[in-house]
């Protein structure tokens, strides 16, 4: 694989990751967090139907007026996403069931649209494919993230599997039921951010105002 | 009537879109810098979500629905999974034919709002409000009184946020944090707050 391509994979998980840094796509992020598996499925049916409506909007990108183009795109899109919705309802009924609005809001999630506008109508298909599942990625990454912790804390299991025996099961974990509730996501991706700022200083935000030191302290 | 007068307020307080299904997220933490934008941004979202949620669900029920089809003689068909696509589709073509009447009759208004217009279509409280009509399966009363007071709700906490937003800029926040860390921990404790409201009994 050439340099360029491995690059367009790998940089959307840290250095421009559409979450934590292109502010994109936070609904779902937030919503299906609560449980790892969850996430997992959720990551992946982004990750297809980022690449794939990439992929088609960047073979077309020729012939769509520029006019029509945003319909043009949610129609690709919308078929992409009732395509997997009708496959999640077939195979894995269960987590469709949790994921319930989620699957149908992908098409409104905005790294779909976000890539299919910036990067697929102006780039050849292949190009177009892999920068959709680095993308994908990179989302599915803080979504994995998000998840590991909010499960593993919250309920004290990994994938349902029980990792920290909790109190009520006569082990030693007391769980930290704020981390099941919507709210704590917030705060989980905000400190992530946090983090991810510390490691690379050049995504931090430059400030609207400069605190003034006070006279005399030192 | 008293049920639509719960759902009203369940919907503004209660189940906020923004706050405790986290949707329009996008815009909610990119458009939040300054009340006025956001409070523009609001009512154009009232505005639409009163449009589209009412049409959708008369486009589900007369057309959709399993068995929604009995009136034209064909009972079985059930067009169910078509919903997603005609959903955006609506959405995308209110939003557009509002965006034309605005320009034509209240160029005020269009020029207050322009911006945020073309926008809406790819918010995803619009969409979800939509879903959420199809998967509660509203009557056309419920669906008009969903649609606005879910706006509402929306409006009230984007508007909320800058309020806040505005004043956390003369703040001393860590380097780490500035600007998107610290709207996201701002807006999970402000979700928080509205959790408050779950323990309404209505």
């Amino acid at each position: 694989m050439a340099l360029k391509d491995k690059s367009m994979l790998i940089d959307p998980l840290v250095d421009n990751n559409p979450i934590t840094l292109q502010v994109l796509g936070i609904c779902s992020a937030l919503a299906v967090t609560s449980s790892l598996k969850v996430a997992l499925v959720m990551a992946i049916a982004v990750t297809l139907v980022t690449a794939f409506s990439n992929f088609f909007i960047s073979l077309i990108r020729n012939q769509i007026p520029s006019s029509v183009r945003i319909i043009i795109q949610m129609v690709i899109i919308a078929s992409l996403v009732i395509l997997v919705d009708q496959v999640l309802k077939a195979y894995f009924f269960e987590i469709s069931k949790t994921l319930a609005v989620f699957v149908g809001l992908i098409i409104t999630n905005c790294i779909v649209m976000g890539r299919a506008e910036a990067y697929a109508m102006k780039n050849p298909p292949i190009p177009s494919f892999l920068d959709g599942i680095g993308n994908g990625l990179g989302y599915g990454l803080i979504l994995m993230l998000v998840g590991t912790i909010r499960e593993l804390f919250g309920s004290g299991s990994l994938f349902g599997v029980q990792i920290l025996e909790t109190v009520n099961n006569g082990g030693w974990y007391v769980p930290n039921g704020m981390l099941l509730l919507p709210p704590s996501s917030f705060f989980v991706i905000g400190l992530l951010i946090w983090a991810f700022r510390t490691w690379k200083p050049a995504q931090v935000e430059k400030r609207d105002f400069k605190i003034m030191e006070s006279e005399g302290s030192h | 009537m008293e049920g639509l007068v719960s759902l009203f307020v369940k919907a503004i307080f209660i189940e906020n879109l923004a706050l405790s299904f986290f949707l329009g997220m996008c815009t909610f933490l990119a458009v939040s810098k300054k009340v006025e934008t956001a409070l523009g941004l609001g009512i154009s979202v009232v505005v639409v979500q009163a449009i589209t949620i009412p049409v959708n669900n008369l486009l589900y029920n007369t057309l959709l629905n399993e068995g929604a089809l009995a009136w034209a003689g064909l009972p079985e068909v059930d067009l169910r999974f078509l919903a997603l696509i005609s959903f955006i589709g609506v959405i995308a073509a209110i939003v557009q034919i509002l965006e034309m009447v605005l320009d034509k009759y209240v160029p005020s208004l269009y020029n207050a709002l322009g911006i945020f217009l073309p926008l809406i279509t790819v918010n995803c409280a619009i969409m979800g409000g939509s879903l959420f009509m199809m998967e509660r399966d509203y009557n056309f009363a419920e669906a008009s009184v969903y649609g606005v007071s879910s706006g509402l709700g929306w409006a009230l906490a984007i508007t909320a946020m800058a309020g806040v937003r505005e004043k956390l800029k003369y703040s001393d926040v860590p380097d780490g944090l500035q600007g998107l860390g610290i709207t996201f921990i701002t807006a999970g404790l402000m979700a928080m707050g509205f959790m408050a409201f779950s323990g309404v009994k209505l």
